[in-house]
C-alpha cells in the first residue's frame, strides 16, 4: 500500500510554478524550522530516515493542504514529542 | 512538553512557540539556529556542483572516477558532500542521445551540498508527480526541448541515494578554462531541467 507522499506518476496537480526568484525560504519561520531540523539531526536526536518517516505520517488530507515547510514543522513536532527532545535537561 | 501544540496557530507561532520549548530544554539556542542556517547558506552553493562538471570536462580520468565513484571524485576536489546525513551520490552523464533527470518522487531528496537549496518546484506535487511520467512535458515547461531520438533517463532520489546530472560540455569551449567552464553550468542544468 502507497501513502500519499507517494507521488510518482499521480494525475492532477497541474504545471509547474517556477518562480524567477527562487528564494530558498519564502518566510522566516520556514528558514527556522530547516534550522531546528538541522541542527536536531546534527546533535542525533533522530536520524534523517525517522525524520522521512515522521512526514509520511501525515494524515494524507493534511499532508496534500500543507506546503512543503508546513510539513516539515508537523514532523519536526512529531519528533520532538515521541524523543522527548524537550523532557531532557540538556548540556 | 505541554506547550507543544501541534497544528494549532499559524505555523509562525507554532515555531515561535518550538523554538521558546526548545530554548527552555537547554536543547538549542536562538543563536545556534541562525549560525547552523548561515553555516548550511555558506557552504551549500550550485558553484559546488559548477566545480565538479568543469574538472570532468577537462579531465577525462577524473569523469571516470566521478561516474565510478561519485562520493570519492567529489572528496578528491575537497567538497564536503554530508550535509546532514550521510548519502551516497551517483553521478549520471548526459551524452548524445541520452539525457538525465532528477526528481525526488517521495519527498524532496537532491545534493544540497552541491546544489544549494533546492527550489519550491522540485518540492512540489506536481513536480514529484509528473516528472516520471511525462518528463517531456516537465522539460518543456523549463523551455527545454529534446528531439524525439534522446532517450531521457528520470533518476529518482532517496535519502540515501542522491544523484548529479554531468550535462554535455557545450561546443566551442575548447579554450575556456576550468574557471569560466564552471561558470557556464547551471543548477537546473546539474538537476537535468536544462542543457548547459
Amino acid at each position: 500500500m502507497s501513502r500519499i507522499h507517494d507521488m510518482g506518476g499521480l494525475h492532477g496537480f497541474g504545471p509547474l510554478e517556477i518562480e524567477s526568484d527562487e528564494p530558498a525560504f519564502h518566510h522566516e519561520w520556514e528558514a527556522r524550522v530547516f534550522a531546528i531540523n538541522r541542527f536536531l539531526l546534527r546533535a542525533g536526536w533522530y536520524t534523517l530516515d525517522e525524520f522521512r518517516d515522521a512526514l509520511e505520517q501525515m494524515p494524507p488530507a493534511e499532508y496534500l493542504e500543507a506546503s512543503y515547510y508546513e510539513r516539515w514543522l508537523f514532523a519536526l513536532e512529531s519528533l520532538i514529542r515521541r524523543k522527548g527532545v524537550l523532557d531532557v535537561p540538556g548540556r | 512538553m505541554s506547550h507543544v501544540h501541534e497544528a494549532s496557530g499559524s505555523a509562525a507561532n507554532r515555531v515561535k512557540t518550538l523554538v521558546g520549548a526548545l530554548e527552555d530544554a537547554h536543547v538549542l539556542t536562538e543563536r545556534e539556529l541562525d549560525a547552523s542556517i548561515e553555516a548550511f547558506l555558506s557552504r551549500a552553493q550550485p558553484a559546488n556542483g559548477g566545480r565538479i562538471v568543469a574538472r570532468a570536462w577537462v579531465d577525462p580520468e577524473f569523469r571516470r572516477r566521478l561516474l565510478a565513484d561519485g562520493n570519492a571524485a567529489v572528496a578528491e576536489l575537497g567538497i564536503d558532500l554530508a550535509h546532514w546525513a550521510p548519502v551516497k551520490l551517483r553521478v549520471v552523464a548526459n551524452e548524445p542521445g541520452r539525457h538525465n533527470l532528477i526528481v525526488c518522487t517521495l519527498c524532496s531528496c537532491y545534493p544540497l551540498a552541491l546544489l544549494g537549496p533546492s527550489p519550491a518546484w522540485y518540492k512540489s506535487n506536481a513536480y514529484r508527480s509528473r516528472a516520471v511520467r511525462d518528463p517531456r512535458g516537465v522539460l518543456a515547461e523549463f523551455g527545454t526541448q529534446l528531439g524525439d531520438d534522446v532517450e531521457i533517463t528520470v533518476w529518482d532520489s532517496t535519502a540515501e541515494v542522491r544523484y548529479l546530472v554531468l550535462p554535455q560540455r557545450p561546443a566551442g569551449t575548447k579554450r575556456a578554462t576550468e574557471d569560466a567552464l564552471a561558470a557556464l553550468v547551471t543548477r537546473n542544468g546539474l538537476i537535468g531541467t536544462a542543457l548547459v
